[in-house]
This record gives C-alpha cells, structure tokens and sequence, in this order.
C-alpha cells in the first residue's frame, strides 16, 4: 500500500526562484489495484512518482509505502518497491543475468536466491536466449524485460511505474501494458504515470489527474466520467485541468 | 556503513570498468609502455642525436689568417676540425647553418706569438644552437692547446719551468653513493611521473561512474536499489582508488623491468649524453634503492585517495561524460605544477612544504629514491594528505546526497 500525505515538493532556479514542482498531493494506492497517475509533462508526475521510490525528499508531507515511512527509512521502502522508468537504464557493459544478480545482491539476496530467481523470471520474460548477452547490444523489446526482471528480482509489493512506454514501440509497449496487469493480479500495488490517455482507460483502477503540481481530480473512469458528464477520458482530462486554454499555458512554462 | 553492500558495489564497478577501453588504456596500457618508451625510445635517440653531432668534424670558415699559415695548418690538420671556404659573409654562413662556427684570425697573429704580444682569437658561434655550440668548444680547445704551448716555449726562453703559472691544481671528487646520485637525477622525475599517473588513471574511472552512469541513464537505477548512499560512494571510491594505484603499479613494475632490460643500453647512452653534456667525461648508471620505490608506492596511497575523491566529486556534478571531461582536465595543469615544483633545485621539505599536498609527495619520493628518510616529516606529508584525503571523501558523500546534483537537468 502507498499512502501520500500532503506532498509538497519545490526546485530552486536561478532565474525563476522556487518553484512548486508538487503541491499538497494526497493520495492512497491499494494492493491489488492500479493507480493512475495522468497528466500534462511537466505536471509533476516524475517528482511525485520519485518521492515514493525516496530518490528526493518533500519538502513537506508525508509517505508511508509498505508501512514504512519514507522520511524515517528509505532504504525500507525501496527494498519494498520496483521502480520502472523510462529513464532508468541497464548496465551497458553487463549481461542480462550480471544486471539482474547485481541488483539481487544490492537487496540482500543470497547467492542460491538470486539464481532460482533469475531462472524463474527468464522462463516467466521468455529470457534465456539473451540471458547471457550484454546489454549494449540488446534490442528496446531485451532491454524492456531485463529492466522488468530487474525490478522484479526481489518480488516487491509495491510497483511505480513512471511513464515505462515512452518511446517504445508498440509491441514492446503492449508487453509492458501487459506486465502491469499481471502486477496486479498477483495482489501487488501499482502506481503508473502517463500521458496517454488510452493506458490510463485500458489499466487504471483509480485515476489521479495532476495539473501543475496539484491533483485536480481522482476516482475511478466511471466516477470521472459522471462527474465531468464526458464519456472520452481525454474530454475529462481537459475539462479537469480547466479548459484547453489552461493545458496550453501549462505546458509552455 | 555496510560492507558488504560497499564490496558488491565495489566488485561489480571492477567488473565494468575492466569491460571499458578507455579505463583499461589509462589504467593498464599507458603506465606500462610508458617508461619502457621513455628510456628506450627518447633517451636512445637523444643519445644517438648527440653522438652524430659529436663524431662529425666541425666546419668553419676562418677569416684572416693569410700571414698566420703555421696556424691554418695546424688547424686544416686537426682531424675533429674541417675548414670550408667562405662563400658569403661569414655571419650568414654560421646563421644559415652552413658551417658551425668562423673564426677569426688577427692579423700578425704568428708574429705576435713569437714577439711575446697578446692578442684576440674570435669565435663567431650561433648562440642556443647545440651543433654550433659543440663546434666552438673544438675551436676553443685548439686554441687553448695552442696557448699553452706557447706559454711553455715562452717560459722556457726565459728559463722558467712551467709549474710557475701554476702553482696548485682544483680538483673535484664525488663522494656520493650511486644510489643518491640516482635518487637526484631520475628521483626528481619518478614522483613527477608518478603524480600524474596516479591522476590520469583515477580520472576516467571516475567520470565514468558518475557522470557517465548520469548520462547513460543508469544512476536512477542504482538510487532505486535499498543500498544507502553512502555505501554507493565508498564502492565507488574504491574502485577509482583501484584504478589510480593498479597506474601506478603498472608504471613501477614496467619500470623496473626496463631498467633490468636496458641497463646496459642506459649506461652506452648516458654515457654519450653526459660526455655530450659536458664536452667529454664519464658517465654513469644511476641506480635508485628499491626500499625507495616501495616508500614511494606506499606514500601515495592517499593522495590516490585526495584524487579519486576530488575526482569522483567533480564528475558527479556533471551531467554528461563530455562536461566531466572538460571540468576535469584543466585540473591536470593544477597537479603538474606543485608535482613539477618538487623538481625545480632549491626547494627543499620544510614544515611548510610538507603541507602542501602534491608538491609534499614529490619531495619526499626524491629523498626517499636518494635513500635519506625522514620520518617527522614522512608521518606528517602522511597524515595531512590522509587527511585532506578523508575531508574529500566527505565531499564526495555531500554531493551524493544532493538531490540537485544527482538530478541536475
């Protein structure tokens, strides 16, 4: 489970000042359930999404992940999380199995757990042909699921997901797609931030949608859609962030 | 702390940096064909260079001379001397490096010598040109040949016995062992070399793991693991103090074995260069004592650490492998120049320069390479560098825990 209390989360600029990146997001994930997070770049989805994983620190408010709390013991919550994102990269110069055993070792594995581990999640990705291969030269599909079995080397309860089809292709993206359901139906929470709003339909169970740092609407599509009286998910999320003419603002700074 | 999370980290940026080109030329290849190169192929042609220009007669044109022919005789007789007709201005020809020197032969110079006069020889030479220089010093060396006799034919008109112009000798004797010799002349060179090795070395491990890892996207991937950052940093420190030390052991143990393997082809070439040097005495091997060399190893330990740390630093707060680079290398002038002070004559170890990091190493690995230990000081260029050592590994875990340098877009 994820709770977020109150995030406040602000950047200093040389030119602007400080600028609120996240402010005053609450929110609840629970196990077994998809959390979407959906909004504009820029919206602070990444900086909420990395203050759940403890990669930066609010400024203010709370976060309990796993039941631990992430001010108090970080290192507790990330061995409790499996963050995916498009920016998190492998190690050129290891293999597949170097890769996944490394960040084994990082979460405390033994050497015999590590192995019966990787075995599993090579039969369950379809891995062993690239297994022993480095990672420079894997394709985005190999590299995708070397990233997957990594995040998933120490089964944690909680997955975060920060945009994980960016830039993909879209069988690989559809595998992805994939991969977040199974997350779920093994009972574990998932948070997931996007910008496109055909995933956030297809996978969400509940639907957060973040507009310049705050969260302007939440519920589930169907919940949305009653309050917003707008069946398309993209109608929702402009009329949420207040009218066209908002996003476009938004997205100029 | 958790050692064991520093030691897989540690283990696993090993793994890496050996899969890396770039780390494994500056770590293993240049220390080890750099001396080798050094001795063998600058310091065999230099020799070679000097002793062509020393076994080839010198040319000169003389000016005058018409009523001094005993004296063109004897010179077109000297077998190191050539004399070449003047076919332009004598101060063209030596400039335009046609003949080494001229020479100028007063008029009645026979005649003076016979009559007891004293008159001026000029020798024209072209000042900071080494063949020229050479061809002077052959030129002088007739000439005061032919003094001396002289001087002896005109004391022993007199009656005189020579010894009257010369009522005692100065001579010089060297009672310095090889070793410090050795330790003086190479010693001054070794820690120099050494320094930047030692830097070079560490420097593209540890653009590597952080600006590189910045760039290529895998930092956040590490951040996510429950590793504290702390232990991030110390396996990455270690890694970088690994490269910076297996430089220098490349660079001692390639050394050691070219001077085993060329010493002979030294002491042909030293000779040559130091007979060159100083228009004709004996050379020598300079021979360095190997508890210095271990002395040197050992002092360098933490100034590996004061760079790996510095470096590790520096690179993390960039964001991609090109920008490390470009803060990184004008640090190289900023470790030559204390490196290179520590060879210039006169600066010596003092309370205050054992302060100075760098500058302190390279004076102590001189005295220790010429055999003299002095322990106050060697405790205390170890401690104030181990010193500066550990406030930089403190740096380098301050900025790990910034969230705008690891995140800096």
């Amino acid at each position: 489970m994820i709770v977020a209390h109150q995030l406040t989360k602000t950047f200093k600029d040389k030119k602007r000042g400080i600028i609120p990146a996240v402010s005053d997001v609450s929110f609840t994930c629970q196990p077994g359930r998809i959390y979407g997070l959906l909004g504009a770049n820029g919206a602070g989805k990444t900086t909420t999404l990395r203050m759940l994983a403890t990669l930066l620190k609010p400024a203010s408010g709370t976060i309990t992940v796993a039941d631990h709390d992430a001010a108090a013991a970080p290192e507790k919550v990330r061995a409790n999380v499996g963050f995916l994102a498009a920016s998190t990269a492998l190690y050129g110069r290891l293999t597949a199995r170097e890769m996944i055993a490394y960040f084994g070792q990082l979460n405390g594995m033994s050497a015999d757990a590590i192995r019966t581990r990787i075995k599993q999640l090579a039969d369950e990705l379809d891995m062993h042909e690239f297994l022993d291969r480095r990672c420079d030269k894997f394709s985005t599909g190999m590299k995708q699921k070397t990233s997957i079995a990594r995040t998933l080397v120490h089964d944690p309860a909680v997955m975060i997901f920060d945009e994980p089809t960016l830039g993909l292709d879209v069988m690989t993206a559809r595998s992805i797609v994939k991969f977040v359901r199974e997350c779920r139906n093994r009972g574990k929470t998932v948070i997931y931030s996007t910008h496109v709003m055909s995933e956030v339909e297809k996978l969400c169970d509940t639907i957060g949608i973040i507009h310049g740092g705050r969260l302007v609407a939440e519920g589930t599509l169907v919940e949305l859609q009653a309050r917003f009286a707008e069946r398309d998910m993209e109608e929702i999320f402009v009329k949420a962030v207040g009218g066209e003419a908002a996003l476009a603002a938004a997205l100029k700074d | 702390m958790n050692w064991n999370q520093i030691l897989t980290v540690y283990l696993k940026e090993l793994k890496d940096s050996l899969r890396d080109r770039r780390t494994i030329i500056s770590m293993i290849v240049v220390p080890t064909l750099l001396m080798p190169l050094l001795m063998f192929g600058s310091f065999y042609i230099m020799s070679k260079v000097v002793k062509k220009a020393r076994d080839e007669a010198t040319t000169l044109v003389v000016i005058g001379g018409a009523d001094s022919p005993g004296v063109i005789a004897a010179l077109k007789a000297e077998p190191k001397l050539r004399i070449v007709e003047a076919t332009a201005d004598y101060k063209t020809m030596v400039s335009e490096k046609r003949v080494r020197v001229a020479v100028e032969i007063p008029a009645g110079f026979e005649a003076s010598l016979k009559a007891g006069a004293s008159q001026t020889v000029m020798v024209y030479h072209y000042e900071g040109e080494m063949k020229s220089g050479m061809g002077a010093g052959e030129v002088e060396k007739f000439f005061r040949v032919l003094r001396e006799k002289t001087v002896e034919a005109r004391l022993a008109d007199r009656g005189l016995k020579p010894e009257l112009i010369k009522p005692f000798e100065v001579k010089r004797q060297n009672v310095a062992p090889p070793e410090k010799v050795g330790g003086n002349i190479i010693g001054g060179l070794i820690p120099y070399l050494i320094i930047i090795l030692c830097f070079t070395g560490a420097m593209y491990p540890a653009i590597d793991l952080t600006a590189g890892e910045k760039e290529r996207g895998t930092m956040e991937t590490l951040l996510c693991s429950p590793v504290h950052r702390v232990n991030i940093v110390l396996g990455k420190f270690l890694m970088v103090m690994t490269a910076s030390v297996a430089t220098i052991a490349f660079t001692l143990l390639s050394s050691a074995a070219t001077i085993m393997a060329g010493g002979s082809l030294m002491m042909r070439g030293g000779k040559a260069a130091a007979a060159g040097a100083a228009g004709g005495g004996g050379g020598f091997i300079p021979v360095i004592d190997p508890a210095g060399i271990l002395g040197v190893f050992a002092m360098i330990a933490p100034v590996a650490m004061l760079f790996a740390a510095l470096l590790l630093t520096i690179s993390l707060f960039a964001k991609s492998y090109k920008e490390a680079q470009s803060y990184v290398s004008p640090l190289i002038v900023v470790v030559i120049m204390p490196a290179m002070m520590g060879m210039l004559p006169g600066i010596e170890l003092s309370a205050k320069t054992a302060l100075i990091p760098i500058l302190n190493l390279s004076l102590v690995c001189k005295e220790m390479l010429s055999g003299v230990w002095h322990w106050n000081y060697i405790a205390l260029i170890f401690g104030s560098t181990a010193l500066y050592a550990a406030v930089a590994v403190a740096l380098c875990v301050r900025m790990f825990n910034r969230e705008d340098v690891i995140f800096r877009a």
